[in-house]
């Protein structure tokens, strides 16, 4: 027989109805209040560009950013397609199939009670339930952390035109690391103003293709000033940054330095056959909220 | 570089005055259109009741807020944020918008490509840049959604928003042949080769 519950130690356990609360608070607040890494990306962008154009429209931006603010508004008409990042720390109990339900419950009663656009169809027949949600949606994801009793939830309402702007490669060892480096230029050249920039450039490389785009996804909506955890990463996160802004792509497309505010990389491990690359992109509006469970209350942030 | 203030609708000889580079602020009335506005008015022949003749069309789906029917309010709606979608996914649209419902100016992001700068340019047209993601200011710009058409396909219906100062908006593409993308794309693909080689990747 095998322990089933360690003694001595008083678990956290977070109940469904505060997760729905959370899921609903934290769509809303993530549609309306940029994060303050992405505000400080506008101020650094506007220092340093030194096209007229460009200029105009990251003042536009960083206007807008302030109108919502002032207004209670969304930052963007487009409410995406919700996002739950689930982080479960150490010694926390927690219903996971109640999580899951609790999560699109929050999700429906944000878009009904805001209200917010419901920006979700069904794939084929093109149905919108107008509840932000359907099958397999809101995306969760679920890992585990080493945080001592914290449940950390991060909703990221992920913006339509950057996610057209996702792209995978499955090259191989033989094309080395100077075609995933062209992939990403090409790729950044090929989605231009579509996907609003300036943007945060998610790059994969490595994993098997479903992991190499989530690692562009991580990458993707990592905060600001972050780093890669691999050296080699790291390394290719200047340089791709550096390479995207030579291109005078601009905000939205018509010209200017400030195509990116970064290009993050995130690496897996992968096969001695394959050197997987994945693009996918997050628009100026680069949205998040985040809500942190642990025994001395909730903590609402990014 | 001239700022242009036009009360909708225009005639072709006022769009045709539009150069790429130009300014211009939108007044009174603005149609709001979408992927699936296009899709079921074109691919599958349905018809609105709006004359779009001579007025300016906006790549958008807004969020609403139920109200009730009065006054000039014909909708049931009001505006809690209106912004504007990535325009490329229409771009097959252009020329149809243009010849059968005489529609004369696309507001979007992004850009159109050579075909709506081809009907731009044959039947008297322009596409006016709105910064894409700034929508609770271009919210400010709209007073009213005065009505409604396909409802069926809410969010993505067609709307007649009442408007007051909806802009200023970059002239992107012209009736001239001028498109600001077409420059910018030429010039990061010159660039391309350059970037390449500092990466050791050419």
């Amino acid at each position: 027989m095998t322990l089933m519950t360690k003694p001595g130690v008083e678990p956290l356990r977070v109940e469904p109805e505060a997760i729905e609360e959370a899921a609903k608070l934290l769509y809303i607040r993530a549609c309306k209040i940029l994060p303050d890494d992405i505000k400080a990306g506008f101020a650094r962008l506007d220092g340093s560009e030194t096209d007229a154009t460009a200029k105009t429209i990251l003042a536009t931006m960083i206007e807008n950013i302030g109108v919502a603010e002032r207004m209670d508004n969304l930052l963007c008409q487009d409410t995406g397609i919700p996002i739950f990042n689930v982080f479960v720390g150490r010694n926390v109990q927690v219903d996971g199939w109640a999580l899951k339900q609790a999560i699109a419950a929050g999700t429906a009663r944000a878009t009904r009670e805001h209200p917010l656009r419901s920006s979700v169809v069904h794939p084929i027949t093109r149905q919108n339930e107008h509840t932000s949600c359907g099958e397999r949606v809101p995306v969760i994801n679920i890992d585990f952390t080493d945080a001592e009793r914290e449940l950390r939830i991060e909703m990221i309402p992920k913006g339509s035109g950057s996610e057209n702007g996702s792209f995978l490669q499955m090259l191989i060892p033989a094309d080395g690391v100077a075609a995933v480096k062209r992939f990403v230029v090409d790729r950044v050249i090929q989605a231009g103003g579509k996907v609003c920039p300036p943007t945060i450039v998610g790059v994969g490389v490595g994993g098997t293709s479903d992991l190499c785009m989530h690692l562009a996804k991580i990458a993707a909506t990592r905060p600001l000033g972050s780093r890669c955890a691999d050296k080699e990463g790291e390394r290719l996160e200047q340089e791709l940054s550096d390479a995207v802004n030579a291109l005078g792509i601009g905000p939205q497309g018509l010209g200017g330095d400030s195509t990116a505010f970064a290009v993050h990389v995130e690496t897996a491990a992968t096969h001695i056959t394959m050197n997987p690359v994945a693009v996918n992109i997050q628009c100026h509006s680069a949205r998040r909220a985040s809500a942190t469970f642990t025994p001395d209350g909730i903590r609402i942030g990014f | 570089m001239t700022h242009h203030v036009l009360p909708m609708p225009i005639t072709e000889a006022q769009v045709r005055e539009l150069r790429a580079g130009d300014t211009v602020t939108l007044e009174e009335t603005l149609f709001g259109i979408r992927d699936a506005t296009q899709i079921h008015m074109f691919d599958r022949g349905r018809r609105t009741k709006f004359d779009l003749n001579g007025h300016a069309v906006v790549h958008t789906a807004p969020n609403l807020r139920k109200v009730e029917r009065s006054g000039t309010n014909h909708s049931g709606y009001e505006a809690v944020c209106v912004g504007t979608t990535t325009s490329d996914r229409m771009e097959r649209f252009t020329r149809p918008l243009m010849e059968r419902e005489g529609v004369r100016i696309i507001i979007g992001k992004g850009g159109l490509r050579e075909g709506s700068l081809d009907a731009f340019r044959d039947l008297g047209g322009a596409y006016l840049a709105v910064v894409g993601g700034a929508a609770a200011l271009e919210t400010t710009w709209i007073e009213a959604v005065e009505d409604v058409d396909l409802d069926d396909l809410n969010p993505e219906s067609l709307y007649k928003f009442r408007i007051k100062g909806f802009g200023p908006l970059l002239v992107a593409m012209d009736a001239h042949g001028g498109s600001l993308y077409a420059t910018v794309n030429a010039e990061a693909a010159r660039r391309r080769q350059a970037v390449l080689e500092k990466l050791g990747a050419a």
